[in-house]
């Protein structure tokens, strides 16, 4: 097997889709010639052509919009957002269109596609290539949300993704994209969307957390009895698994970068309150960013949930 | 019936300086020398914080940084007609008219250096902040061009983006309000033929993007962006004309963006070296010395001092930049709202150890 990183995996994941499928076309901002701005579209143009990787007009709502078209005629479609700050022009076409053909044609007309952007905080970027506003989308149902935390699930999730009936909005957490390299075997696997996976066994405390957050947890909870739940798909989220490890420790941190107010912390937080109150020893602690618009580089690392706050919030929750 | 023909529209295009200097006279916008001079040692000025940005960036000491190489005369040559009153909505790649419109340079290597307090526009300037997300601030200009009308304000307001800019909703939808209500915009496209990697040729099927214009039922004109004095006279005439309510022009200022897209980016993956070589001997600095040279306003020595000038100006910039103290973590919660919620102050102090 050979060890990739985040962006060969899910660069491997889409030259073998493309190659077991001909529906799947590739299209979005200098995703051809250039192979993407994070380099993860890099030689598909050059093997598969400028006709499944197409490369657009500076048109966010065209991409997705034409992604709905081009699923709907039978196509399956991969549509690239630079970043995810700049999809809200598209964001019209997600939630009016993508999430709801399904339901408004009665079935008669779907959108099986996959929008990949890249997301999150940590890079030094410039104004809206920071963003980690993955609430929005959770709240459109109809669309999928998903972020893989690492390589070997980045590549299965995609393959997934591709495959799936209905529309995936697949966050690709930039920070990881080269940070950490592992096994990821050619030819296909799947990991099914909506099942979450135990990142670290514990018994003492839950603690959830996705995209880049998730590799700052992992450092944070060494010394701790910490169960880690990568939930990996956001929407729909796997509650039975965050349930069963939260009625076995009793205890929930959920960690994330997007600000506190109505993140999904909130719904995580409210479903666990709501089906296993009754397992709780003490207040679910939510760890997230403030209620701010993400900063620049300078303020950066003071908006980002710290070790040294998550490792508070495991200190506060074990005492009860 | 037969079929007759409904329209037809021709686009003009401006020139005015010809490669080697040599001017049409009657073209030649009325400036004194010192204004032609001045206008020289901007473009000179703006090359000098451009070059320096790109090695602040190398050596880490700003961030990600968009480049304006070649396309200084497009940018000041457009800013220098703006008048204090009027209001300006930039993009992401327009120093050269910030820097014009006297903008303080430190504030812009500021903002690049991932300061916010960069964007903060000093009083009295109608600049709104550097706009990312492309095309998207081209109905604030129309709006800020309604409100002007509706106060009954003599003021033109001026909206700068990109070729890829064109391609966006936000740029038809400004574009048509401009238009059904006569506003007075003036549309700068600083067409430097690059969006990344995608050339002018996959942005568009028109044969200019002047043109677009003739949809919205205003003017389009395109000028020769490297010729700082058909970009100056063509602002200048669309600006006279906004504030005069004669409603919105589009200039397109056809250019080249000589430089990467940003210190990120790696032009030669979908370029050639050809074709920027091309564009090397089109320098809008070059081609404007020989114009101010055939009036005896330029030599060597006068270039040697002008630019000696410009550096001293841009260390001082670097230095101002580099002695700003960096901002608190509170700051983030500042400029939220006009009052922060009692959880945004909590959180406020919690971020202030």
């Amino acid at each position: 097997m050979t060890q990739l990183n985040m962006v060969q995996a899910i660069n491997l994941a889409l030259r073998e889709e493309m190659a077991r499928d001909d529906r799947v076309v590739l299209l979005g901002e200098d995703v051809g010639r250039d192979g993407g701005v994070f380099r993860v579209t890099e030689g598909l143009f050059e093997e598969f052509g400028p006709e499944r990787v197409i490369d657009t007009p500076l048109s966010e709502s065209a991409i997705v919009g034409a992604a709905v078209g081009m699923a709907a005629y039978g196509l399956r479609p991969v549509a690239e957002i630079q970043f995810l700050g700049f999809i809200y022009a598209a964001f019209d076409q997600l939630f009016t269109h993508a999430a709801r053909i399904r339901t408004r044609s009665r079935g008669r007309f779907t959108a099986p596609l996959v929008v990949r952007t890249p997301y999150g905080a940590g890079i030094k970027a410039p104004e809206l290539h920071e963003e980690s506003t993955e609430a929005f989308f959770c709240h459109m149902p109809g669309v999928k949300v998903v972020v893989p935390s690492g390589p070997y699930n980045a590549k299965g999730l995609l393959m997934a993704a591709i495959r799936d009936p209905d529309p995936v909005l697949f966050l690709e957490p930039t920070r990881l994209y080269r940070m950490v390299k592992e096994e990821v075997p050619e030819g296909e696997y799947t990991l099914p969307l909506g099942k979450a996976r135990i990142a670290r066994p514990g018994g003492a405390v839950t603690v959830v957390a996705w995209g880049s957050m998730l590799q700052r947890v992992m450092k944070a909870v060494e010394g701790y009895d910490a169960e880690v739940i990568d939930p990996m798909t956001l929407s729909p989220f796997d509650g039975e698994t965050l349930l069963d490890s939260v009625k076995k420790t009793g205890r929930l941190v959920v960690v994330h970068e997007a600000p506190l107010t109505c993140g999904l912390g909130a719904e995580i937080a409210a479903t666990v309150a709501q089906e296993a109150i009754l397992h709780l020893r003490g207040p679910i602690i939510r760890v997230a960013g403030p209620d701010v618009p993400v900063p620049l580089a300078k303020l950066i690392d003071h908006y980002l949930p710290s070790p040294e706050r998550i490792r508070a919030a495991l200190d506060e929750v074990l005492q009860y | 019936m037969p079929e007759s023909i409904l329209a037809t529209f021709t686009v003009k295009r401006l020139e005015i300086i010809a490669p080697d200097g040599t001017a049409d006279e009657s073209l030649v916008p009325d400036l004194s020398g010192d204004e032609l001079r001045r206008i020289y040692y901007l473009l000179l000025l703006t090359r000098a914080f451009d070059g320096r940005a790109l090695a602040l960036q190398r050596e880490g000491r700003i961030g990600t940084y968009p480049s304006v190489l070649g396309q200084e005369a497009a940018q000041v040559g457009s800013a220098f007609a703006i008048h204090e009153r009027d209001w300006v909505f930039p993009s992401f790649r327009e120093m050269g008219a910030h820097l014009t419109l006297g903008y303080p340079l430190h504030q812009l290597y500021q903002y690049w250096g991932g300061d916010e307090r960069g964007l903060r526009t000093p009083d009295g300037m109608n600049i709104f902040p550097i706009c990312v997300s492309v095309g998207t601030h081209i109905p604030h200009a129309a709006g800020a061009a309604l409100a002007a009308k509706l106060r009954g304000d003599r003021i033109a307001v001026i909206a700068y983006f990109g070729d890829g800019g064109t391609s966006k909703g936000d740029f038809h939808e400004g574009f048509n309000l401009a238009g059904v209500m006569g506003l007075p915009t003036v549309f700068i496209c600083q067409n430097n033929q690059w969006a990344i990697s995608v050339p002018l040729s996959a942005q568009t099927a028109s044969r200019s993007l002047a043109q677009k214009a003739v949809a919205y039922g205003f003017d389009g004109i395109q000028v020769d962006g490297n010729d700082v004095l058909a970009v100056y006279r063509a602002t200048r005439e669309a600006l006279e004309k906004a504030r005069g309510g004669g409603g919105p022009t589009f200039i397109e200022c056809l250019t080249y963006r000589m430089s990467d897209h940003t210190t990120s980016d790696d032009a030669s993956r979908y370029r050639s070296p050809e074709e920027t070589e091309q564009w090397r001997e089109r320098d809008p600095i070059l081609r404007y010395e020989r114009f101010l040279a055939k009036r005896g306003l330029w030599n060597e020595d006068y270039a040697a001092e002008m630019k000696g000038k410009a550096g001293g100006e841009i260390d001082e910039a670097v230095r101002r930049y580099e002695s700003v103290p960096p901002p608190a973590p509170g700051e983030m919660f500042d400029f939220v709202s006009g009052e922060l919620s009692a959880r945004q102050q909590r959180q406020r102090e919690e971020a202030s150890p």
